[in-house]
């Protein structure tokens, strides 16, 4: 008893913070192909490896190997490519935008760009994404109107949110592109209920639900992954493990000794764990899930292993967290370069289609932001005042209308 | 005409609803096969199937995640949970999620979902089964809080908010279920039978949300009340023999405010009875709205009746809950202020 060593209180902190140097060498980077690929409508009690592991099909030359190689067509991998360059040249973009005063907010999905554009072209219109604001790439590969994306982002009276709410968080019905807010996690659960209501009217729409990995943590991820695998919905339940959520490393979240995907295995669904930055993968990945989901077997959940390249939003410097130059290290590389080198490595594509395409796409977002402008940027145009006291309710109540009176609306 | 108690007049309504509306689907702990705590979903599961009327896990917050996610689809989910008091993990998504989604999405998405949930004291439930949340929610824009006071509103407004686009938390009192308990809990208990508000259509009927209901005709005070407080109120008012106009608003949001002005214009005097804790409850917000509109109409200063700013006691159920006695003493104290 006397020689026992007194408990020790244990804050984790990252490998590595700003003036060391950045290191993944805690990171198990398997070679592409290696991972087994079960047949879809298998029990999840067959595959509890999974999670442990990660699916890659694009190797170090660019090219498809393994047993999650999708086979996807060129002309699927260049509208993929397209999605994902045109999410990084908006981005980009509108972050300069933000420094120029025209808008309050923006954020970035920079190195996170295959996961949403993969997801968006494989599943099909009739499909839901309940999104984070991370995965812009889903409405790029959707051909959401740029223009009125610019719209939104100024709260102008084009905003086809009326002014109501911060830049990006967007809703596109449309598009299968669900309401965001601001709030993390809080429409994990709103995704297994769309799911269940599919189920139950037979409408065949999957539900598609993405969270961060840092708000695994929130309750809401746990209860909806108890709600999926009771009810067996037909969800797909992405967590984008980014390795930082602001400032908090992912080992905050919990998964030193374990990963996102094996949370699956206590709630006795398939987990997979998929190199994010592959375009490849995440589409196979997705494909396998949407297989299952719709052959009524339930939900999977998917972690897509990345690295948020940029800053959380517009708001946040990385370098007071993180050292400077982490991104250059991240073992997983780049998806755009990726998926460029993969059609290059095909005979599909060559740098000279690549940089006319990209001047092409600055072009697009040059144009609408012109469009943007000319209609106004932020407090230079607005919406009509009544918008503001419209939408809260089905009809308004007397308080609004008053109110609205009172306003001068 | 047939007459139900409140329990069975909700499970009417559920009836009806299930009936008429495929996209109405009920769920929570213990309401499906068991047919729900207090009963109030005896039977559904057994007559309309499984997929109609389940239970779920105990998560607050998924459940009401679930249905709003269900309800962003097209369909009319109407999730019980099984106390008030239980209702604080799902907050999150009632404030952040159901109440916002039309405004936040531009319209494209809404929660047409009503939450049930039996509230209030009286029953001996302790801190954890007789709270009265009411207020909270009031003061959620997007959300509307209904709560009825007899079988006969209890199933028409149930309608009404299931049918209603936007998100309702329906509150039952659930001291009223099997009878009009006017808060003499040491006397010989009423049930619902020969009430006039027990007498319950059979098929579908709305009792329209935001309307309330002149319960007794009177020249002297204006009391406003809900729930089982309405009740209480009755009770003063016979007691003390003051001439005083009772008015049920039956729903807080929407709330009736032309009936609320023009009785305390017509009174001059007015008293707001509830059971939640008075400091921040809904009383100030009502007494707020007279003094503005009918200031130069008031003879006095508007009394509020109340539960005591404490955690709601067990030992001291009765001296916590505002019964006949307490608002008799306000009612005297109105009329003697002259």
């Amino acid at each position: 008893m006397a020689n026992r060593p007194p408990l020790e209180f244990h804050v984790p902190e990252p490998p590595a913070r700003p003036g060391q140097s950045a290191s993944f060498s805690h990171l198990v980077v398997p070679e592409a192909g290696l991972v087994r690929r079960p047949d879809a409508l298998a029990s999840a009690a067959e595959m509890r490896d999974l999670p442990f592991e990660l699916i890659r099909v694009l190797d170090g030359e660019g090219r498809a190997v393994g047993p999650w190689d999708p086979h996807l067509a060129p002309e699927f991998l260049r509208r993929g490519l397209r999605a994902m360059l045109l999410t990084r040249v908006f981005d980009d973009r509108l972050f300069r935008v933000h420094r120029q005063g025209k808008t309050s907010f923006y954020m970035k999905s920079t190195g996170e760009e295959a996961i949403g554009a993969a997801q968006s072209l494989v599943l099909e219109p009739q499909d839901m994404c309940f999104p984070t604001y991370r995965v812009m790439s889903w409405l790029h590969a959707r051909g959401y109107p740029l223009v009125d994306m610019v719209h939104q982002i100024f709260s102008n009276a084009r905003d086809p949110l009326r002014g109501r709410q911060l830049p990006i968080l967007f809703s596109a019905r449309d598009y299968g592109f669900y309401s965001l807010s601001g709030n993390l996690g809080t429409r994990y659960g709103h995704a297994v209920g769309w799911a269940m209501a599919s189920a139950y009217r037979q409408t065949d729409s999957l539900a598609l639900a993405y969270t961060g990995e840092g708000s695994t943590a929130e309750g809401d991820f746990h209860e909806s992954l108890t709600f999926a695998s009771v009810y067996r919905a037909p969800a797909i339940l992405c967590i984008t493990n980014n390795q930082w959520a602001i400032s908090s490393f992912a080992g905050l979240a919990g998964t030193r000794d374990s990963t996102f995907a094996a949370r699956a295995i206590g709630y006795g669904l398939p987990g997979l764990r998929v190199d994010g930055n592959d375009f490849l993968a995440v589409a196979s990945a997705t494909r396998w899930a949407a297989e299952r989901a719709r052959a009524n077997k339930g939900a999977t959940l998917i972690e897509f292993f990345t690295y948020r390249a940029a800053g959380h939003s517009t708001s946040d410097d990385p370098t007071r967290y993180r050292p400077g130059d982490e991104a250059e290290h991240w073992p997983l590389g780049d998806p755009i370069e990726r998926l460029k080198q993969h059609l290059i490595a095909l005979d599909e594509w060559d740098e000279d289609r690549h940089a006319a395409l990209t001047s092409e796409l600055e072009a697009e977002v040059r144009a609408a932001l012109r469009e943007g402008e000319a209609i106004g940027t932020l407090g230079r145009s607005k919406p009509p005042l009544s918008e503001m006291f419209e939408g809260v309710f089905a009809e308004p109540d007397w308080r609004l209308i008053e109110q609205r009176v009172e306003a001068g609306a | 005409m047939r007459e139900l108690n409140m329990v069975k007049a909700i499970n009417d309504a559920l009836d009806v609803m299930l009936a008429v509306d495929p996209d109405v689907l009920i769920f929570g702990q213990d309401v499906g096969y068991f047919g729900g705590v207090f009963r109030a979903t005896d039977g559904l599961q057994a007559r309309h199937g499984q997929k109609r009327c389940f239970d779920t896990p105990i998560a607050e917050s998924g459940i009401i995640a679930t249905a709003i996610g269900m309800g962003a689809q097209g369909l009319r989910p109407v999730p019980e949970i099984q106390f008030a008091d239980y209702i604080l993990p799902a907050f999150d998504q009632l404030v952040s999620e159901a109440a916002r989604l039309r405004y936040r999405s531009g319209g494209e998405f809404w929660a047409p979902i009503t939450v049930r949930s039996p509230y209030g004291g009286g029953i001996f439930g302790g801190q954890t089964h007789s709270q009265s949340p009411e207020a909270i929610f009031a003061h959620i824009t997007g959300l509307k809080t209904v709560i009825p006071s007899t079988p006969y509103d209890a199933k028409g407004l149930l309608i009404a908010a299931i049918e209603c686009d936007d998100p309702v938390i329906y509150l039952e009192p659930k001291r009223l279920y099997n009878g009009p308990f006017d808060g003499h809990h040491d006397r010989q208990l009423a049930t619902w039978a020969g009430h006039p508000g027990a007498r319950v259509p059979e098929g579908r009927y709305t009792v329209p949300l935001g309307k309330a209901a002149i319960v007794r005709p009177g020249d002297d005070v204006t009391v406003l009340a809900y729930g089982t407080m309405v009740h209480v109120a009755l009770a003063a008012v016979e007691e003390t023999g003051i001439d005083a106009e009772v008015v049920d608003l039956r729903s807080i949001v929407p709330l009736d405010i032309e009936t609320i002005v023009a009785s305390a214009n017509k009174t001059g005097r007015c008293v707001i009875v509830h059971e939640a804790s008075r400091f921040g409850g809904f009383g100030g917000e009502l007494s707020s709205l007279i003094q503005e509109r009918c200031f130069y109409g008031l003879e006095v200063p508007i009394e509020r009746v109340a539960g005591w700013d404490t955690p709601y006691p067990h030992a001291f159920e009765w001296d916590y809950f505002p019964g006949p006695g307490r608002v008799a003493s306000a009612l005297r104290r109105v009329m003697e202020n002259d």
